[in-house]
Parts: structure tokens; sequence; C-alpha cells
């Protein structure tokens, strides 16, 4: 195994695109680092990014947007009061991964590149409208974090391609987003379903809404007959019960150890709507628990 | 033994207290040594070959190429132990099962059976050695399912399993078969209002502890031995290890780690022999430590069982008769221990007629190992689950019901034995009178109550304590310490001996060093192993009564022991001042040498153990999930010792239950292969996902122990599994027959409920 520790992306990119083997890019590296303890994964090149200047940096642009550098960590976003005002939800979905231990390390690009259907952050980013600044060896693109899965444990990243930046737009007036997931126990377990939602109200009715799913389906899924059911609506019982069934219906799960078919499509139904209110309420300036 | 006339009811001066533990301060510093910790000049690191499948022919194995790979220093098979010993029906053939699943013979019989091993300068040496290792399988089908096991055309796991206890005509994988009860239920069912009967499943479940397998062995070619692992019963162990590898046994000396955890899981040989043989082979030390991918493929688990119950009762909650069948699946040896599940299921109760069949059966799993109780967990979560459902079809109190039929003095038990000095009673009526008994619940929320019943267990006991100088004492106990022993241990020996709990150092003796000593199982480490530690300082005590007697020119007999001095016995033995310990202990090597005690024996009064547990559970309607909203545990521990190890052994065991009861499962594919073998998706309760474990101890003194203790480590998981499900069943309103009670599975039976 070769350890690299590039001083820029372009050094990065050219090392990742001349490996042979199998290659990683070392961020928080509590997905990297124990495949590698565990011996699934043992990778012949282990680029380490972090060092690169600027990828600690939390930025507020002028526009209202976000520009997060690849190894801002879980807790660095937890701890940052104007993100947590502006994306509440994005933030909460970052900060239910792990322990405390993790979330010093753990970040939202490595979240999204391990390409588990179960991510946590990745709804949350999905339907803030994230995107990620791609770089590689044939230049640099835009890409929604929705475009990044490809299924389970794959991207649709080339050879030598990495990402450089996470882009999350401004909030604006009016807005609310949320992410709750379903597990068995009340901590340290991975997500039978994760739900996003960020809506924008005018008065009680919502205007704008994406809704997005994980953990029912190869890759995360934006679920815009969601979206479409609650616009319009001031989130009363018929647009919840419509919500449920969009959710519902988006579903292509499998049945594995950790939920059956049956079982996520239901309580993705379930889930979709109790995320739907907590986003709602933060939109209308309510204060809404922490995740629970 | 009779020590009725021996028992010491109050007036006790260090037991009952709660002093610090004597191993703490090495647990928190980091000191203290576990199995992985140990290290010895030119160690090797061994590393296991594991079948990836459930049942395999092995046509041949080819290690060539891991010996050839640099750093490699021994490879093993199953060919480098030796056939002395032989196959024999049932347990009587326990050193070749556990031969046979340290490593495999002629099949793998379980996804993650051991069939070769490499020791190699460096783990990741071991590790990429394994790879190199071919192994010709030949795939054969497979079964997991203990219904399915037993059933017609079946694989059989292996010809001639079987004892004579198993009637003709079963399939060749039921093992053995156990029977008992009296009176006659059929008789009883024809005076009941209402017979209930019904199927309740339970999956199998890791004991769990933090600390994996680990050991460093040490055999050369004269056949002297040294093994350091983490263990139970390192007596035990010398014993398998020596018969496995055919040695003497005493030139093999086992020493005891600290032990991160045990649950019953450490009283079985699952890799040690492999250090032993591995390290005969390289003529070098081999330190193996298990990773937890291996601790749950390859250790025991718990069986996984399937019952069918049938009671009558009458309207007013009287039990008329009880019928039990259980089926256990212990993996692919025999063992399973059905036998206890079905003598402990309907112990509890003081029954007219009752009946119980159990059958052990072998399926392609881990060899299973005992788990606190073992059986008798499973067999509660039915019985007590049918108690629960007729209780509320009848419209009866459960804890009255139970009241109304407990076992009492003079029971005779639903297995045979009269009671004498029990403590079911008392534990219900604590649990009537406990608060948390008659708060009212909140919308959503059930509570279920549960009874429990353990045996507990005297075993082969050993002590030995010796003064020093400065009238301290050491003591050397053979029963590794898993639940805070050592502490108990000395405040035994303060109470008799009279000297302060901190002057008094308790050391896990290797097996050099001391008689046997039966594994820490059987909740019998502060029973027995306490008893000899009295008996020891008592003995200890009359050595030093002679000494003052001998000074003092008196009689022996006219001296007596009170708070740490001789005195003399009464106005008639003379007029002398009290002799402090350290005035005999200072000059003893004068005196007539040094002074020590010991006691060797076999109790036999254990006391047996009841339990009930009152749990509210909240469940959501709209995915299944419960969350244990309170809990108490009540239960008898005869004499709390150290009462704060107590509550810990009570909390504990409630905390294990209600995870085998919400989400611990094994999980099998199709293809036989463990799905969940990490604990990312085998699924034990956080801290934040259990209340906090209220506790009540109620002691009702065991006659059988001087100071009245019963054995406190096992009852306290035999009824939360009923417990929890009978509360959820009452707060989701449909009763739940299967464990886990996972959020999908309530899910579904609301569903269907609804139709
Ligand atoms: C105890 C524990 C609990 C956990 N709990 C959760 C949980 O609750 N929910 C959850 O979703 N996850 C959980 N995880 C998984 C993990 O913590 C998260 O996926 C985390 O966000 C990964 O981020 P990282 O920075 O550590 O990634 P790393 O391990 O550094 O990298 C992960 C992957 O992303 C790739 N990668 C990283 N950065 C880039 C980049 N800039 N461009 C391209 N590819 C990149 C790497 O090549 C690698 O394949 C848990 C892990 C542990 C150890």
């Amino acid at each position: 195994m070769r350890y690299h520790t590039p001083a820029s992306f372009d050094d990065a990119i050219a090392i990742a695109a001349q490996a042979e083997g199998i290659t990683r890019f070392l961020a928080g590296g509590t997905d990297v680092l124990v495949q590698l303890r565990s011996d699934l994964v043992t990778p012949d090149d282990l680029i380490d990014i972090k060092q690169i200047p600027g990828t600690h940096d939390i930025v507020q642009n002028a526009d209202g947007s976000w520009t997060l550098g690849i190894a801002v960590s879980g807790a660095e976003m937890t701890e940052h009061a104007g993100l947590c005002a502006a994306w509440p939800g994005l933030v909460e979905g970052m900060d239910l991964i792990g322990s405390t231990q993790v979330q010093g390390r753990a970040t939202l690009v490595g979240n999204l590149c391990n390409g588990s259907p179960a991510a946590d952050s990745v709804p949350g980013m999905m339907a803030a409208g994230v995107t990620v600044t791609v770089m590689g060896p044939n230049g640099t693109r835009e890409v929604a974090v929705e475009d990044i899965p490809a299924g389970p444990g794959r991207t649709n990243l080339a050879k030598g391609e990495l990402i450089a930046a996470v882009n999350i737009p401004a909030r604006g007036e009016n807005g609310g987003d949320a992410y709750q997931r379903f597990i068995p126990r009340t901590e340290m377990d991975i997500a039978v379903v994760g739900v996003g939602v960020s809506l924008r109200l005018d008065g009680d009715i919502i205007t704008e809404a994406r809704v997005a799913l994980g953990a029912v389906a190869p890759t995360a899924l934006m679920v815009p007959d969601g979206a479409a059911a609650l616009i319009g609506s001031t989130l009363d019982d018929a647009a919840k019960a419509r919500l449920a069934a969009a959710a519902s219906a988006a579903c292509n799960p499998i049945d594995d150890k950790r939920g059956t078919i049956e079982f996520r499509t239901d309580v993705a139904g379930v889930l979709a709507c109790r995320t739907a209110q907590r986003a709602y309420d933060r939109a209308q300036g309510k204060k809404v628990a922490k995740h629970v | 033994m009779a020590l009725d006339d021996d028992l010491k009811k109050d007036g006790f001066t260090f037991v009952g207290t709660r002093p610090k533990r004597p191993d703490g301060l090495d647990k928190v510093t980091g000191r203290a040594k576990f199995g992985a910790d140990m290290v010895a000049p030119g160690m090797l690191h061994g590393a296991i070959l594991r079948s990836p499948h459930a049942h395999a022919r092995i046509k041949g194995i080819d290690t060539s190429k891991a010996e050839a790979l640099e750093g490699v220093k021994a490879v093993v098979t199953r060919a480098d132990f030796p056939d002395t010993v032989q196959h024999k029906p049932g347990m009587a053939g326990e050193m070749w099962n556990v031969l046979e699943n340290v490593m495999a013979g002629e099949k793998a019989l379980y996804d993650g059976h051991a069939v070769a091993a490499v020791a190699a300068t460096s783990a990741l040496i071991a590790k990429d050695a394994l790879k190199l290792i071919e192994v010709d399988y030949e795939v054969l089908p497979h079964v997991t399912d203990v219904d399915k096991a037993m059933a017609e055309g079946a694989p059989v796991i292996r010809e001639g399993s079987a004892d004579r206890s198993v009637p003709e005509g079963l399939h060749p994988n039921v093992v053995r078969y156990h029977e008992s009860g009296h009176g006659d239920v059929e008789a009883g069912f024809a005076k009941a209002d209402l017979v209930m009967e019904d199927t309740y499943k339970t999956e199998a479940t890791h004991q769990g502890y933090i600390e994996p397998h680990a050991c460093l062995g040490m055999l050369g070619a004269d056949g002297k031995g040294e093994l350091w692992c983490t263990t139970q019963g390192h007596f035990y162990f010398q014993k398998v290890c020596a018969a496995v590898l055919g040695l003497e046994t005493s030139q093999l000396r086992v020493t005891a780690s600290e032990i991160g955890g045990g649950f019953g899981g450490k009283t079985t040989v699952f890799m040690e022999p492999v250090s032993l043989a591995l390290s005969r082979k390289a003529n070098r030390p081999v330190k193996m430590v298990m990773s937890r991918s291996e601790v749950f493929r390859a250790t025991g688990p718990t069986a996984s069982a399937s019952m069918d119950i049938k009671i009558g009762m009458t309207k007013d909650g009287t039990i008329t008769a009880a019928k039990g069948t259980y089926r256990l699946q212990g993996g692919a040896f025999p063992g399973a221990p059905a036998d206890f599940t079905a003598m402990c299921g309907f112990a509890p109760y003081c029954l007219e007629n009752v009946l119980q069949i159990g059958y052990d059966v072998m399926a392609n799993r881990p060899k299973q190992a005992a788990y606190r109780a073992p059986g008798a967990p499973m067999g509660a979560f039915a019985v007590e689950s049918v108690i629960d459902e007729m209780c509320n079809k009848l419209g009866l109190d459960p804890v009255e019901v139970r009241l109304k039929n407990a076992a009492r003095d003079g029971t005779k038990s639903s297995y045979g034995p009269t009671w004498d000095a029990i403590g079911q009673v008392a534990c219900l009526e604590a649990v009537k009178a406990h608060p948390h008994y008659s708060t009212p619940l909140k919308e959503g929320q059930g509570r279920g109550i549960a009874s429990g019943f353990w045996f507990n267990h005297g075993g082969e006991t050993s002590v030995s304590l010796a003064l020093s100088e400065d009238g301290t004492a050491q003591i050397s106990v053979g029963t590794p310490d898993i639940g805070g022993s050592r502490a108990s241990m000395a405040l035994m020996a303060a109470e008799v001996l009279g000297i302060p709990y901190e002057n008094i150092r308790v050391t896990i003796a290797d097996t050099a060093t001391l008689g046997y000593n039966d594994v820490s199982h059987g909740s019998r480490v502060t029973y027995a192993s306490g008893l000899a530690t009295i008996k020891a300082a008592r003995d200890a005590v009359e050595k030093l009564k002679g000494r003052a007697a001998a000074e003092w020119g008196i009689d022996p007999d006219a001296v007596t022991w009170e708070d740490g001095y001789a005195k003399p016995s009464g106005p008639n033995a003379g007029e002398f001042e009290p002799m402090h310990i350290t005035k005999i202990t200072g000059k003893m090597g004068r005196t007539g040498g040094p002074i020590s005690g010991h006691f060797e024996a076999t109790p036999e009064g254990a006391g047996v153990s009841f339990g009930t547990h009152i749990v509210d559970a909240e469940v959501d309607p709209e995915t299944g999930k419960t969350s244990i909203i309170r809990y108490t545990v009540v239960q008898d521990a005869g004499k709390a010792i150290h009462p704060t190890y107590v509550e810990g052994q009570f909390q504990g065991g409630a905390a294990q239950g209600i995870g085998w009861a919400l989400n611990e499962e094994y999980i099998y594919g199709e293809d036989g292969r463990l799905q969940n073998s990490i604990f990312l998706d085998y699924r034990i309760p956080v801290a934040s996902d259990l209340p906090m474990i209220d506790t009540v101890i109620v002691e009702v003194p065991n006659p059988g122990h001087p100071y009245g203790v019963r054995g406190v480590g096992e009852t306290g998981i035999v009824p939360p599994l009923a417990a929890v499900a009978n509360a959820v069943s009452n707060a989701a309103g449909v009763r739940l027959k299967e464990l886990p009670m996972s959020p999908p599975r309530i899910l579904k039976a609301l569903k269907d409920q609804k139709g």
C-alpha cells in the first residue's frame, strides 16, 4: 500500500489517474480505515486529501450560498451556528452519523462516495439541492448530489476524478429542512429508511419542496411525486397521505438483515410525513427538538 | 453437606457493605491484563482459516504455498492433533466434540468452522498466509433451523451422535431427549376452564462480551506447556487442552487473564488448543486473538428454540396442568440445553400435573455455549407468555395468578426435587408492593411481568488462604472473577478473620498453584468459592487460636475469635489480654511456622433462585419500534455479600435479556452463512436504549451457605424475554410469539391483526 499526501487537487488527481489497482481517497477515514482493518478493502494507493489547503473551510458566499471543504467534519458542521441556522436538516443528517469520536473525522463527501444506499447525510443534501464540484483529468464539472451514487458501493466518478468542494444553495426566506432515519435502536445503527425534506412556505402554503429517500433502493433517490404532493398544501392530512403513498411507491428495497421490503416500504411513508412536519415547523420558525 | 446449623443471618460487619472493588484501579487505568495483553519473547501470531460453507466435505487441504511464505513458521490442520480422543454419542464424547469444533476433521460443519491455522512472525503475514491455503470442499446440503433439522429428510450432521435417551424413530440430528414431570396432564387439562396451546420461537443470540477470545500458548517438545488465556475456567481449559493434545494434565500450566466478559461463553474451549498445536510445531510461543466476526461465527451463541406450551387454568387462576415441548438447536454438536429449558420452564409454580419434554437437536451452526442460565430464558419466554395471555383472557391480575400458583417451601418442583427455603413468593410479594407495579400506564404503553427460575450450582472448589507476618491475608481462588467476586471473597474472609477488607488480597491462582476448581459458571462463585473462602478462613482462625492457646497455656477450645482478636472464651479459661492477629502472625515463624487455611469440597447446597421482572414498554404503532420505559428487577439473592455487584448482575441480566427480546438474533442466509457477524448488524442494546434498571434484592437465606448466599449471576436473564414480550404484546394489543420482536416483526403482527 502506498500512502500519498498531495498538496493540491491537481496532484491528487495525477496520482489517482496513474494508479493501478485499488485506489481510495482518505478524508475522515471512518469508512476507509474500518474497511482496511477488517480486511474488506486493502487499497494499493491511499491518497490523503486532508492536507490540501482550504479543505477544512466552511465559507458563506456573498449570495448566501455555502462552500464546504471536503475535509470538514461532522463536528465542525454542528458547531457552525450559521450553517445550523440555515440548513438544520442537512446538518442533522450528518450529525446522526456514528458517535462523538466518528463525528470528529467523518465528512459529507466520504459519506457520499462510500456509496452506501443508507448513508445518512445524503438524503438531506439531496433535499437541500446540494451540488459537488468534481475535478478530474478532463476538467471540472458541477454535479448534483443525487447524480453521484451509482449503486451500493459505487459512484459515477470516473478514474482519477475526485470531489473538490460541496456547494450548498442559499437558504432564502421561509424555508425549512429536516432529515430523519429509522433505526431499531436509538443510536449507533444503520438507517433502515432515511428521509430528507426541504420546503419553502408562503404563509402556511408550501410553495417549493424536495423529498429524498435513503436505504430503500440501490441508491438514495429523489421523490418528485412526494414533492408534488406537498406543493400547494398546508401539510394537512390529505397531503400527508399523498406524500406517504408517493414515498412508499418510490421504494425499491431489498429484504435483508436490516429490514424487510414490506417494512421499509411502510416506514418510508410514515417517516416522510414525520420529516415533512419537522421541515414545515422549521419553515414556520418553530423550535424543533433535536433529531429523535 | 448439612450446613443449616451453621447459618449466620445477621450481625455482619463487612458482609453487606459496598467497598470499592480491588481490581477497580487496574481496570480504569488500563493496567489490568486481558487475554490479548500478554506477550512473550519470540512470540508468533496465529490466525485461523475458517470454512465459508455451512456444510462441506473437506476433500483435501494444500498448505504448501502458505508454508512457503516468508515469515510463516507453522501451519496446522486436524492431522496435527492426536487421534486419541474418540467420538462417542451425546455428551460422553465431549472431548472429541471440542476437538472436532476446534479444528474440523472430515467435514466443515458450519460457516466459520476452523479448517487450518497458521503461525507467522506478524499478524498480517499470518492473515496473508491463510489466503494461500487451498481447501478442496465438496459442498453438502445444510440445515440451520431447529424444526427443519429434526424433520424427515434433513441433512444428517453426524450419524451416531444420539445417546441412549433418544426414543426410536427420531431423526439422527436429535441427539438427546429429556422427559420429566408428575401427575396426569390430560386429567388436569380436563379440569380447566381455559386451555391454551401455542408455539413460541427464539433465535440464537450471542453473549456479546466486549473482549474477544485471546490466548498465548507455549508448548515444548518435552510436553511441558504454558497457556495464558481469557477464560471462565482455566482448570477446565487445562484438562481439555491436555486431552485433545495428548498431554499430561499437570504438565500444562494455565493462567487466566482478566476477563472482559464471558456470560457463559468463555466456559467453552474454542481456540486455545490451536495456539498450543502451532507452538509445538514452531517451537515458539503463539498468540491468537479472534476478530469480532470470528467470535460471532465460531464461538458459542445460545441455542435457538421452538417450543409448544399447553396450560390449563380454572377461572380463579389455578393452573390445573402444564405441558411443554422444547426443541433446541445447539449447532453441529450435542449439548443444546433442552433439558434445562424443560426443567426450568414451569419451575416457578406448584403444579399437580406437569410434563416437559426436551429435544437436543444438531444443525449446521456453531457449537452453542452456555449463556447465563443456559436454556432457561427461552422456556420462560414461552411459558410466561402463555400465562400472561391466559390472565388477559380471564381478566386476572398476573401477579396474583403467579402467587396463587407459586412454588413454596415444600413444593414438589416440576422436575422432581422438593423445595426448601425458596424465594418465589417473597419476590412476588415484593413486586406487588413495588410502586412500579401500581403506577398508571400512559396511552400506547403496556406492562409485562414474568417470573424465572435457575438451579444454581456448587461444583468442585478449592481455596487457600495465607496470613502474612503483618496480619494481612492473601487468598488464592481458582474461579476467574467475572462479576466482582474478588471483592465478595475479601468481604467474607474479612468477616471471619475480623481484619479490614483492604487488608485482604484475592488472587485468581493458576492451575499449578491450587487444586482443581470448576469453571466460573452456574452462578457458583460467590456461593462455592465463597463458602470455601469462609471455611479456609475459619481453618486459619483455628490455627491462630491454637497459637494463642499455646502461649497462654490453655486448651485451644477455651479460645474464641472476635474482631481480629483471640480471647479467652470465658472466666474459666483464665484472665488474658485479648491477643490481636498481628501479635500472632508477627511471630508465627517461631511459634510453629506459617499460618494458612484451606478448604476443598464439592458443595451441594447451591440453593435455587427465583426472580420476577416488571417492564413498561411503548410501541410505535406506525413503525413497530419498542421503547423500554421502565424496568424493575426483583430477585432473591439469599444474602447480598456486596449489594452493588448483586445489583449489577440483576441489571446486566435485564439489559442482555432486553437485547435478546427486541433486536439480537443470528441471521442466516439461504446459503447457511451468518449474515450479521459484526456489532453493526448484531444489535445489542446501546446505553441510550435502556432506562435505568431498578433493582430490589430479596433475601431468603440459603441454608446451604454459611452466610445464606445464593448465586445471582444467571436468574436475572430468565424473566426479561417474557417480561418484555408481555409488555410489548400488551402495548401493541397483539401477542408476539417469536423473538426477537424487531420492528419489522411487530409491524407485521399489527398489520396481520388489522387484516
Ligand atoms: C462507528 C461508526 C459509525 C458510523 N455510523 C454511521 C451512520 O450512522 N450513518 C452513516 O451514514 N455512516 C456511518 N458510518 C460510516 C462513515 O462514518 C460515514 O460514511 C462517513 O461520512 C465517511 O466519511 P469519511 O470522511 O470518514 O470517509 P472516508 O472513510 O475517508 O472515505 C469514504 C469513501 O469516500 C471516498 N472519498 C472520500 N473523500 C473523497 C473525495 N473528496 N472525492 C472522492 N471520493 C472521496 C473514499 O475514497 C472512500 O471510498 C459510521 C462509521 C463508523 C466507524
